[in-house]
């Protein structure tokens, strides 16, 4: 059987956390080393509240943009719900990175439903997990809104990717104006020691 | 290392790039996911080519092959159900030819991510008799659209290009190329061939058939389809991003036959690949499309009977399919809940639809956009929805059922939205004034075509492109239709909704509602942003509030609490509340 020989990462949140941002500098800076590169999200409807993913694979060649179920090797989840809802597109064995973060889906705010308290100890089982407070760290720098960046640093660590120059990435991706806290914000992930 | 050439694009935004380096110079489009981008993309060559946002599809359609029979390389594109509405002019366009390049691309929806179902719009080649293509990454993308003009132009003929929601949405890396420009050839009348009249039409169909002869035999040799010779055990044939399933799933000794041009089939070579291997697989998303042309011919395959017909396609269930292989995965023992698509805080949607959710006896027929969203729990305000422009004529249709029936307690509003209603409510609308429909049309009025990520349209008062344009204002129209009675409202002033609802049914002339607030989420807009809050004392925790289907809403031991985070004091919930709970920030000190 052909065996896919590069690496899977899987994005993961609630809509309006900056998945399609961080997935736009992991992939500028993959590309800047060579790797070919697919990458596949979904638009429309989804994104109002809703969950959301991103898939990104890279390795020598690439064919299929997506992964199917127990085919990601790493899960990067922006909100704990979230993690378990894609948990089976993980290998087991895989890396989960989770943002110690909760956003209460509708059904629970409204009283229907029950937000889960066993998530993060039930992905434990399963894979390799790393837990990182990742909005509190992004918060502390002054806007919850780069905690998709302290992800991709800690994402970056996790996975060894280094030798690439992702600040150079950033610098490609994001505002000019917003550059120094999304720098701050790589090397808050980068440097958490979970 | 890195070729600097070489860009990581979508598929959408390869399309818009491959029509601007082919040359193309009129393009139209109605938005809808996932074809959307192609259009705001090619927004960015405005100073050599036109682009636009048309009503509709059908529209689009016809801008653009008017602009092909003026002799301009010109495109189209539209969501899978797009081609529905765009059918009519598709069929004679077929028929009657193309002047310059005319091409339709038809951005189809596997798994329905962002749509009301997941037709197969390959089956529209072979039906409307035109050619088909079928790029299965951004690099193709791009390509494959250069050649489809060189296509439609040799054989002067509509070329269908078809991407669905993984071609269109994924990227992947692209080498660009300049711009070639167009030279024109002079216009000059031709009726024989333009003028549908059945006289001309009995001699298109037969120049028609003939071209598509020579399209098949085109296809034999077409560089968009290719043979990857490896083993003679197991060869597959394959298209679109199935192509790339396939790749990664079967063994390095496998075969492939790469379709990229597929309608008309090029079955020369698929005889010829079919006999070079032991055991074939066709490899295909949705319909049998090309394995019911391969029994047809008479060649064995293994297709439909191991990969599904429905949904989308990836590696494991083809793999699944092929190999019988479950994928391993982890057992978790959590119970998920459900992150529904919710009306955002703010939108001016939610107060219009809770005043229609308190009532029992109203039905509601309900149409395409953000608004659908109104039969979410806990508003549940919604009966039908079916297709754009069928809030107003579903609910004609179920007024007319309730007369029949002698059904006199349902009160009926068919509800569409701005963009909808340039798009085909005009005309439910003259149905339910020229046929006496017992029913109260309404138009939710965001400004904006929402969903589908914000595109302007006749209503906004600017163009694709960002230019001023004629505002259509749709108080206008109506009145002129002869509704007599327009009401126009703001949908976050409760009251305002509630008497309005009950003028427009008590009105002894023709009545229509306009619920007129813009999209929160519109830039060029100043909104008046606030934040309200829960006073813990007043607040009885009744939940009433709640019933507004606000994300910023939740209880906390037992009251209500708002997440700043995510209001923006729009106050829908602050008049919902029988307790005088909540109010907005600030509100107090005004009106001391």
């Amino acid at each position: 059987m052909a065996t896919f020989q590069g690496k899977s990462i899987l994005l993961c949140g609630v809509g309006g956390q900056g998945t399609i941002l961080m997935s736009k500098v992991l992939t500028a800076g993959l590309v800047s080393a060579g790797y070919d590169v697919k990458m596949s999200e979904v638009h429309g409807m989804a994104q109002r509240g809703g969950s959301v993913s991103t898939q990104v694979r890279y390795g020598e060649k690439v064919y299929s943009p997506i992964i199917g179920r127990g085919e990601a090797d790493v899960l990067v989840a922006f909100e704990k719900m979230e993690a378990v809802r894609y948990a089976e597109l993980l290998k087991p064995g895989g890396t989960a990175l989770i943002n110690d973060y909760e956003i209460m889906p509708l059904p629970v705010s409204s009283g229907a439903a029950e937000y889960p308290q066993n998530t993060v100890e039930q992905m434990r089982r399963a894979f390799d997990v790393r837990l990182i407070p990742a909005s509190e760290i992004a918060k502390s720098l002054g806007n919850i809104r780069c905690t998709n960046i302290v992800l991709l640093g800690a994402l970056i660590r996790a996975f060894s990717l280094e030798a690439i120059d992702w600040k150079d990435a950033l610098n490609k991706s994001v505002p000019q104006k917003a550059l120094a806290l999304n720098t701050l914000a790589f090397d808050a992930g980068y440097a958490f020691e979970g | 290392m890195t070729d600097p050439t070489r860009v990581l694009l979508t598929g959408n935004e390869a399309i818009a790039r491959g029509a601007y380096e082919a040359g193309v110079t009129v393009c139209s489009a109605y938005p809808g996911t996932p074809s959307t981008e192609i259009f705001e993309n090619l927004a960015q060559y405005k100073d050599v080519l036109y682009a636009e946002w048309a009503p509709n599809e059908k529209v689009a359609a016809e801008v653009a092959y008017g602009a092909s029979i003026a002799n301009a390389r010109s495109l189209t594109a539209m969501k899978h159900v797009g081609l529905n509405v765009a059918a009519d002019l598709v069929f004679t366009a077929a028929y009657n030819g193309v002047g310059a390049g005319f091409v339709i691309v038809s951005a189809d929806d596997p798994d329905m991510h962002s749509s009301q179902n997941e037709q197969d719009n390959r089956r529209y080649a072979p039906f409307a008799k035109i050619p088909l293509i079928e790029p299965a990454d951004s690099q193709e993308c791009k390509d494959f659209i250069k050649e489809a003009y060189a296509i439609s132009e040799r054989f002067e003929i509509p070329v269908l290009f078809r991407v669905t929601t993984r071609i269109s949405h994924s990227k992947s890396l692209v080498s660009l190329s300049e711009r070639e420009e167009p030279v024109p050839a002079r216009y000059v009348r031709n009726m024989p061939k333009y003028i549908c009249a059945p006289g001309y039409a009995r001699q298109h169909h037969p120049q028609l058939e003939g071209k598509l002869k020579k399209l098949e035999e085109y296809a034999n040799s077409s560089p968009l389809n290719t043979v990857e010779r490896k083993g003679s055990k197991v060869g597959v044939i394959s298209a679109s991003v199935a192509y790339q399933y396939a790749k990664e799933v079967f063994p390095e000794d496998t075969s492939f036959l790469k379709l990229g041009f597929t309608w008309p089939l090029p079955m020369d070579l698929i005889r010829a690949f079919a006999v070079s291997v032991e055991t074939l697989y066709v490899v295909e998303e949705l319909e049998p499309f090309l394995e019911e042309q391969l029994r047809a011919a008479g060649i064995a395959c293994i297709g439909k009977s191991a990969i599904p017909n429905m949904f989308e396609l990836n590696p494991e269930v083809v793999r699944h399919g092929v190999y019988g292989e479950e994928p391993k995965t982890a057992q978790l023992d959590v119970k998920v809940v459900a992150r529904p698509p919710a009306l955002c805080p703010g939108c001016p949607h939610r107060g219009f639809f809770y005043v229609l959710s308190k009532q029992k006896h109203y039905v509601i027929s309900g149409d395409i956009g953000c608004y659908t969203l109104g039969f979410a729990a806990p508003l549940s305000a919604m009966d039908t929805c079916a297709c754009m422009g069928g809030g107003f004529t579903l609910g004609m249709g179920m007024a007319k059922a309730f007369q029949m029936q002698g059904i006199t307690d349902k009160k009926v509003f068919g509800v569409v939205g701005d963009s909808t209603f340039f798009h085909s409510g005009l005309t439910g609308a003259v149905e339910i004034l020229y046929n006496k429909g017992n029913i109260v049309p309404c138009v939710l009025d965001n400004s904006i075509t929402g969903m589908t990520g914000h595109q302007d349209n006749p209503g906004t008062g600017y163009t694709l492109s960002g230019e001023i344009a004629a505002k259509i204002a749709i108080e206008d129209v109506l009145k002129s239709f002869g509704y007599q009675n327009v009401i126009i409202v703001d949908p976050q002033d409760i009251a305002a909704v509630q008497k309005a609802v009950d003028d427009a049914l008590a009105s002894a002339v023709p009545a229509a509602i306009i619920a007129r607030r813009p999209c929160l989420l519109i830039k060029r807009i100043r909104h008046d942003i606030g934040s309200c809050e829960v006073d813990r004392e007043k607040c009885r925790g009744c939940k009433i509030c709640l019933k507004v289907a606000c994300p910023a809403l939740h209880m906390r031991d037992g009251k209500t609490e708002i997440d700043p985070t995510l209001c923006v004091g729009c106050k829908v919930c602050a008049q919902a509340c029988p307790f005088g709970a909540i109010s907005r920030l600030g509100d107090s000190q005004k009106g001391a």
